[in-house]
């Protein structure tokens, strides 16, 4: 397992730094909070950022692809996490491309290279409850003459209004089915307004028809490759909150540095010091999680699962820690909205719950270890 | 075939044919093998081990040939270890001279000092201990008071140390003394390197809250230390002390890997106790266990990570004070979770009511908490942590 960075990932880290420090700042995450669009991220950006080639990278050449892998990928999601920056990487890109890529057919591949080219955009639909679990969905598919009806409803689809189509998992043939449906009218979406001032929506599916070219790979036995996009999207997402918690952890080291308190810089308090050492320590172990888990996903190791699980586990826990400590040692500074502590810290809290909090994947770890 | 694969091979091969089956197993306790003018085997494959990898020169892999070393480079090195961690060998020895002094003499000692020293560790003759730790300065070291004073040809040693692991088992003692009583105190301190068998020198055991123990309260009294036996320079000891301290932390750490039931499975071990009569508890310690497991491999990662950072080149500064202080809590939160597991047969103490493994345990639980002592406490990792890696600023009541 290769745990460090090589020079291309690096490269491409630098890159990525250097685009959003410059296009899109936490500032213009701000700015998109108090002035939302239909979909709360900023489209010329996210072209800018297709044009620079992120949608490919985790994809072979012949798809047009760069085949870069997932640890370039996860210095994209890194160096987003830090700059707090909001772009459909993550359900277009990694879910739905993952997904497509495991299960289309040579006509459903149009919509994968479309995808990667950024001409389209897909959300995956997947959540009906107030957690994430995959493996009790109740939205049905049945099976009829010339296609199939769908009905239930969907939460928290990311990136779920206004995009170019869904994928949608249901229960179908005693398993799990999953859908392309390309956007219509028929389907109620609903915007849900959340913290992090994302785009999230509700769908409900009432007797939707769908064609038979709607289903990908075969009825009833997708779940295997469900979890694995999911999987892949866990550590994508593990790794964008580790940048954020690295944004928040500097701030914080930065300001011990400078304010002062009883005639010291607070920095030099022994309570402070210690609980700052303590979050760097997991901040390093946090680290660990993430690259090993990217690691397993570019090796496709049969370990990604629980590596996965390992990654977004840790990383919820250590956000919470980060996060917490980073308003406490503001003071209260750090509960004001002028900070952007606040946008961290509410992002940080979408992120944990998105595809499985703690709780989730401790129990997902202990089921999967031999 | 690059030479770090054929390197590779050659290892694998000499490995296999030299390292006992009986001893691809983790060490129980008991069964270390610490080298010194007494090495004590308890089966003859030890000792077969033992031999070999002396002769093979590889005790210290990496150090010069002209000191008896294996003269590997750091690749070769980690290769070595690789392999052995892969055939589960045990370590044929272990010593705090190889892995504390050692690395200072190298850089520090003289040419006859190297010479005088460095060959007997290399071949496993000595055995070494840490003369830090006094009464009155522990996590405060500089503050030690044991004197050595210039007799012409001579230092005359008085005062005494505490903590000192295997005092009474070593043959020469590496100890922080002052030569200097009126310099500021980090600047009047030396390393001296001491002969436990001279006249004048007293180990007395300690006892433990988890039993008899090796570590000792040694006592100076007018105990003559020959002028060649200072390393670096006079009053020069606390830089030196403090880079012997880096190797302590980093062969802490390691220290875990060796000997059971540190670094144990604790789901397996756990499982042993917990089909027991099912109790309220059992869900909430199974989340616990499960926690501590993930937190354990989240550590292990980081070992891997950082091995791999600094082969690539990059600096790991405050890496051992990271590991020493995350390794040493893990063990003690494991061993508090299994002794959870456990219920009433962890609270065993002596005789046949409770089984060795059980006794084992429960004392290996009470030592744990040595660990987060010994060699640097966590809140003194905490310290290194914030001011040399974090930069946070110093606050001038404390150094
Ligand atoms: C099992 C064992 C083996 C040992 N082996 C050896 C050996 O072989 N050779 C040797 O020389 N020494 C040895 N030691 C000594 C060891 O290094 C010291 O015990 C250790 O450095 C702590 O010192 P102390 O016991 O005097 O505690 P103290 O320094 O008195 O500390 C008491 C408490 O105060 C805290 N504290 C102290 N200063 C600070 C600070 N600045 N900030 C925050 N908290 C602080 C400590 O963390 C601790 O919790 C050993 C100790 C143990 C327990």
């Amino acid at each position: 397992m290769s745990m460090v960075y090589s020079e291309d990932d690096r490269m491409l880290a630098d890159t990525a730094e250097e685009f959003l420090s410059a296009q899109s700042p936490v500032a213009a995450q701000r700015a998109l909070r108090d002035k939302p669009t239909a979909v709360n991220f900023d489209e010329k950006i996210w072209q800018q950022m297709l044009e620079l080639g992120w949608g490919a990278i985790t994809f072979s050449e012949d798809l047009g692809g760069l085949d870069f892998g997932y640890k370039g990928m996860g210095a994209i999601f890194e160096a987003m996490g830090k700059h707090l920056s909001a772009s459909p990487m993550l359900s277009s890109v990694t879910l739905c491309g993952s997904l497509l890529q495991q299960l289309a057919n040579a006509e459903q591949q149009t919509w994968l290279t479309a995808i990667i080219s950024g001409e389209k955009r897909l959300a995956l639909a997947v959540d009906e409850h107030a957690r994430h679990d995959p493996d009790s969905m109740q939205t049905t598919a049945t099976t009829v003459v010339d296609g199939f009806v769908l009905n239930g409803k969907k939460t928290m689809v990311i990136d779920g209004v206004s995009p170019d189509g869904w994928i949608v998992a249901a229960q179908h043939n005693a398993g799990c089915s999953v859908f392309i449906v390309p956007f219509s009218e028929q389907v109620k979406v609903k915007r849900l307004n959340l913290i992090d001032a994302r785009n999230y929506a509700e769908l409900t599916f009432n007797d939707l028809k769908l064609p038979a070219e709607a289903l990908l790979g075969d009825a009833g036995n997708s779940l295997k490759a469900l979890q694995q996009a999911l999987d892949l999207g866990r550590l994508c997402l593990s790794a964008e909150m580790l940048g954020a918690i690295k944004a928040l952890f500097d701030t914080t080291i930065e300001y011990l540095k400078v304010r002062e308190q009883f005639g010291v810089k607070i920095g030099t308090f022994q309570a402070l010091q210690h609980r700052a050492a303590r979050c760097y320590v997991e901040l390093e172990l946090a680290q660990s999680c993430v690259i090993a888990a990217l690691s397993d996903a570019d090796k496709a190791d049969a370990n990604l699962a629980s590596s996965a699980s390992l990654a977004k586990w840790k990383l919820s826990k250590v956000a919470d820690l980060i996060s917490g400590e980073a308003v406490q040692m503001h003071g209260g500074i750090g509960v004001t909205d002028e900070l952007d502590i606040g946008l961290y810290l509410k992002r940080i809290r979408v992120a944990q719950m998105c595809l499985g909090d703690a709780d989730y994947h401790q129990a997902r770890f202990a089921a999967l270890a031999p | 075939m690059s030479e770090l694969t054929e390197f590779r091979q050659q290892v694998r091969t000499w490995l296999e044919e030299n390292c006992p089956m009986s001893l691809r197993t983790p060490t129980p306790d008991g069964e270390l093998i610490w080298g010194g003018s007494e090495v004590n085997f308890t089966f003859d494959d030890q000792r077969q081990w033992f031999n070999s990898m002396r002769d093979k020169h590889w005790f210290c892999p990496s150090w010069p040939t002209q000191y008896g070393g294996g003269g590997l480079t750091a690749q070769q090195n980690s290769v070595l270890e690789s392999e052995m961690r892969r055939l589960k060998c045990r370590p044929p020895q272990i010593n705090l001279g190889i892995w504390m002094l050692g690395p200072v003499l190298l850089e520090h000692g003289t040419e006859l000092q190297k010479q005088q020293f460095l060959t007997p560790m290399t071949r496993g003759e000595v055995r070494w201990c840490q003369g830090f730790s006094e009464p009155n300065a522990g996590s405060d070291l500089a503050s030690i008071r044991t004197s050595a004073v210039d007799q012409g040809d001579h230092y005359l040693v008085n005062g005494s140390k505490i903590w000192t692991s295997y005092g009474d088992k070593s043959d020469w003692m590496y100890a922080l003394v002052r030569t200097d009583a009126k310099a500021p105190k980090h600047q009047g301190i030396s390393l001296l390197l001491l002969d436990m068998h001279s006249q004048g020198v007293q180990a007395k055991p300690i006892d433990l809250i988890s039993g008899k123990s090796s570590f000792c309260e040694v006592f100076f009294d007018n105990v003559a230390v020959p002028k060649e036996n200072l390393i670096g320079e006079l009053n020069g000891g606390w830089k030196l002390a403090k880079e012997l301290l880096q190797h302590e932390r980093s062969a802490m750490s390691k220290f875990g890997e060796f000997q059971l039931p540190t670094h144990f499975d604790l789901m397996s071990l756990m499982s042993d106790y917990m089909p027991a009569p099912h109790s309220a508890s059992e869900a909430a310690l199974v989340n616990k266990a499960v926690a501590a497991n993930m937190e354990e491999q989240a550590y292990n990662l980081t070992v891997q990570r950082l091995g791999a950072e600094m082969q690539a080149g990059q600096s790991c500064f405050g890496l051992m004070s990271i590991m020493k202080l995350v390794h040493t809590e893990q063990e003690k939160i494991k061993f508090e979770l299994l002794l959870d597991a456990m219920g009433y047969r962890g609270l065993g103490w002596e005789d046949d009511s409770f089984s060795e493994q059980e006794q084992a345990i429960t004392r290996a639980w009470l030592n744990s908490f040595s660990q987060t002592i010994a060699g640097g406490s966590s809140e003194v990792q905490l310290n290194v942590i914030a001011k040399r890696v974090l930069q946070l600023p110093e606050n001038k009541g404390v150094s």
